[in-house]
């Protein structure tokens, strides 16, 4: 199927520049401190303790995480369930996002849990009422999922150019023809995989929410509430496109792109009625509960609070009523960068800042070692997605005439 | 080709519908233990009546295995000048408080697991490691603990510690309610050892009516209030005491089972798959529908 324009191609770039090399050291740096956790325990490089038993990992690493990366299921939805061929090529940046994010989230769980070697007993030891099971076997089952959506990728750049080295070049016929075969079976049954991605997503982000239900009262009130699964997933609904737009402005000008203003534009329109509803849900539930009494009281929660909703939600959903905004790159980025700091603000403050244990002696502020790993985590996912950018067909360029790669863009969708 | 297609479709629907079903029928059964016998036992504990000798705590290191040290050691009472809370090396601590209306003596209070009827580790541990017994224990199968610590989140008492000092097999800790020495027959280690009979096993039910009785006979020597008998749905511990419960460093509960909320939320999302089942076939049709109104449109076009 040829879409006008749609020509996802490896851009051909050096990979190391100056961001580059920063990016490594960073990632370099949480590699030491990762060394340190796994040889000494939890209680080396985190401040966590009995009273705050989750950090900066799962309020970042995991919970943001997963909703940031809700990019991918929401675009998925977008073009191939409504089919809406024009967004065509946000898809893949926004699957590698993806890809990429749940396995940094996997990683996450991983570093944070005490018995790391123990990370498969979910899938054998199950327990129905935990909504931390259902979170981690439905990221389980999505991680698998998006690999498979992905694979069509690595189909497409490698068929008809295998080219292995030495004694091997004897098996590259053999090779490609698997390579072939995979990729015919993989575009009759792509739909399944991309519908029960978008099913699997909804669960998780919800029941993402409902984790922080059963703290019950040592959970700040302007947060606790019985709807926060629908909070969690409404936001990263409204979280999806945004991360398209912040990464797809950013990406342009890192690799020296023009900016898909056609696509986002649209994409920065669809934000605002999203983002309205998610505040309609936020506020209505804050005033049911009447939790707005909270507000007057000047502590961290309340400002958290007021800075999460004001400048996360309030502000860009104003912003993005403007058609001045949709139509100017610089702009639209701001809004969509606010909407993304936003979510992520949103679950710090669920995660770690809410979290008020009755016998807690001091509060927790994370540690160098769990701000180092993190930001760590960060700067391998930009080069990994940078790496994927250049050496395999990602980013469309738009104008150039579609070529005979176009007929795997849109698998088992024909 | 798009007839053949949409054929292949409908039955792979079929195929993933089925395998929801059966998926289904298997985890109706994936939930841990968690018995709540009428027969279960439970704890008394008579604040009024303790002393603070912290005997129970050695009692509990030497019954766990925990270096314990000398039993005279713990007649030094300064360290009740600080609020302890249990850790790994500690399953109970005893905290002192301010005397009450009943004497000039000051309040002392054990802390240790409550054992929930209706437990937040229970419900929330991921792989299923905590049960709650028939005898009322709430134990756990530290072969199973992955290490998450999402029941140290849960737990509305902070009771469940980790060794974060481990790199290796780190545990979570808190009272078993000395499960293995009940199994056979005998008293929890620091029931049996308290001088003063400031605790005393049984029964809960018939621990509620003697706790009741207690309060009616001796309306100066006790608040109104057994705490555990209601809150979070009650608690195989109860206690006792000569003031206010908040002042002694109890948190302030309602009487809602504190995983009620999260699992009806978790079981109407789930309801046997159905919602899943059904957001899957709706995406799925209206996939088909876009598919074909696309088609449509191109055979217009030619």
């Amino acid at each position: 199927m040829n879409h006008e324009g749609l020509n996802p191609v490896p851009l051909k770039r050096k990979f190391f520049t100056p961001g580059v090399i920063v990016l490594c050291i960073l990632a370099l740096n949480a590699v030491v401190f990762l060394a340190i956790r796994f040889l000494f325990g939890l209680g080396a490089v985190t401040n966590l303790n009995d009273q705050y038993p989750w950090g900066l990992w799962i309020g970042v690493d995991v919970a943001a995480g997963v909703a940031l990366a809700a990019g991918g299921f929401t675009t998925a939805a977008l073009g191939h369930v409504m089919h809406r061929e024009e967004y065509a090529a946000v898809i893949r940046p926004a699957l590698l996002t993806a890809m990429l994010g749940y396995t940094f989230v996997a990683f996450g769980v991983f570093v944070d849990i005490g018995r790391w070697y123990y990370i498969w007993h979910p899938l054998i030891m199950w327990n129905g009422n935990s909504a931390l099971f259902e979170v981690g076997i439905c990221v389980i089952i999505y991680l698998a999922v998006l690999y498979i959506e992905f694979l069509p990728i690595i189909t497409e750049r490698f068929i008809g150019k295998v080219n292995l080295p030495g004694i091997l070049s004897k098996l590259n016929k053999i090779v490609d023809k698997i390579l072939r075969l995979l990729d015919r079976g993989l575009s009759k049954t792509m739909f399944i995989f991309i519908i029960a991605g978008v099913v699997l997503s909804t669960l998780h982000q919800s029941s993402l929410g409902t984790l922080m239900v059963i703290a019950g009262a040592k959970m700040h009130p302007l947060w606790q509430t019985p709807i926060l699964p629908l909070l969690f997933l409404l936001s990263a609904i409204a979280v999806g496109f945004p991360m398209v737009i912040f990464e797809s402005l950013i990406a342009s000008r890192s690799l020296n792109l023009k900016p898909e203003m056609h696509i986002l534009s649209k994409l920065g329109a669809m934000m605002a009625p999203l983002l309205g509803l998610y505040l309609a849900f936020k506020i209505g539930d804050m005033f049911i509960r009447e939790t707005f009494v909270y507000l007057t009281e000047p502590n961290t929660a309340s400002v958290m609070f007021t800075v999460e909703i004001l400048f996360g939600v309030v502000i860009p959903l104003r912003m993005l009523l403007s058609q001045r905004v949709l139509r100017s790159p610089a702009l639209l980025f701001t809004a969509a960068t606010l909407v993304v700091a936003g979510v992520l603000l949103n679950r710090i403050n669920n995660f770690i800042v809410a979290y008020t244990p009755p016998y807690a002696i001091e509060s927790y502020f994370p540690a160098i070692g769990e701000i180092s790993v993190t930001v760590g985590f960060v700067a391998m996912l930009v080069l990994l997605y940078r790496f994927f950018a250049i050496y395999f067909p990602i980013v469309s360029l738009p104008g150039k005439p579609a070529t005979q790669a176009a007929k795997y863009t849109v698998k088992g969708v024909k | 080709m798009p007839g053949k297609s949409r054929r292949d479709f409908l039955k792979s629907s079929a195929l993933i519908g089925a395998g929801i079903t059966g998926l289904s029928s298997s985890s109706a059964k994936a939930t841990p233990k968690n018995i709540l016998s009428p027969d279960r036992m439970g704890v008394l504990v008579d604040t009024t009546v303790c002393v603070g000798c912290r005997n129970c705590e050695w009692a509990c290191k030497d019954a766990h295995g925990l270096p314990a040290g000398d039993l005279e050691s713990y007649e030094n009472r300064k360290i009740l000048e600080q609020k302890r809370r249990p850790d790994p090396s500690a399953l109970t601590v005893i905290n002192e408080y301010s005397p009450g209306k009943y004497s000039n003596l000051p309040v002392d209070v054990k802390v240790q697991c409550m054992h929930c009827d209706h437990p937040a580790c229970v419900s929330a541990c991921i792989v299923g490691a905590f049960t709650k017994e028939e005898n009322g224990s709430v134990i756990w199968d530290t072969g199973k603990c992955i290490g998450c610590r999402y029941c140290m989140v849960a737990c509305p008492f902070q009771i469940p510690t980790f060794e974060y000092d481990k790199a290796i097999n780190p545990l979570i800790t808190k009272c078993d309610f000395c499960f293995d020495r009940t199994k056979e027959g005998k008293l929890p280690a620091c029931v049996d050892i308290c001088p003063v009979e400031a605790l005393t096993y049984g029964p809960r039910m018939e621990l509620v009516m003697i706790a009741r009785d207690r309060i009616r006979r001796n309306p100066d020597r006790y608040i109104n209030h057994i705490f555990g008998e209601a809150e979070v749905g009650g608690t195989s511990w109860l206690y006792l005491a000569s003031k206010d419960f908040n002042d002694l460093g109890f948190p302030e509960l309602g009487k809602d089972p504190a995983p009620g909320v999260s699992e009806s939320i978790q079981h109407g999302i789930f309801a046997y798959f159905v919602p899943p089942a059904s957001l899957y076939a709706l995406l799925g049709g209206m996939m088909w529908l876009s598919k074909r109104r696309k088609e449509l449109e191109q055979e217009e076009k030619i």
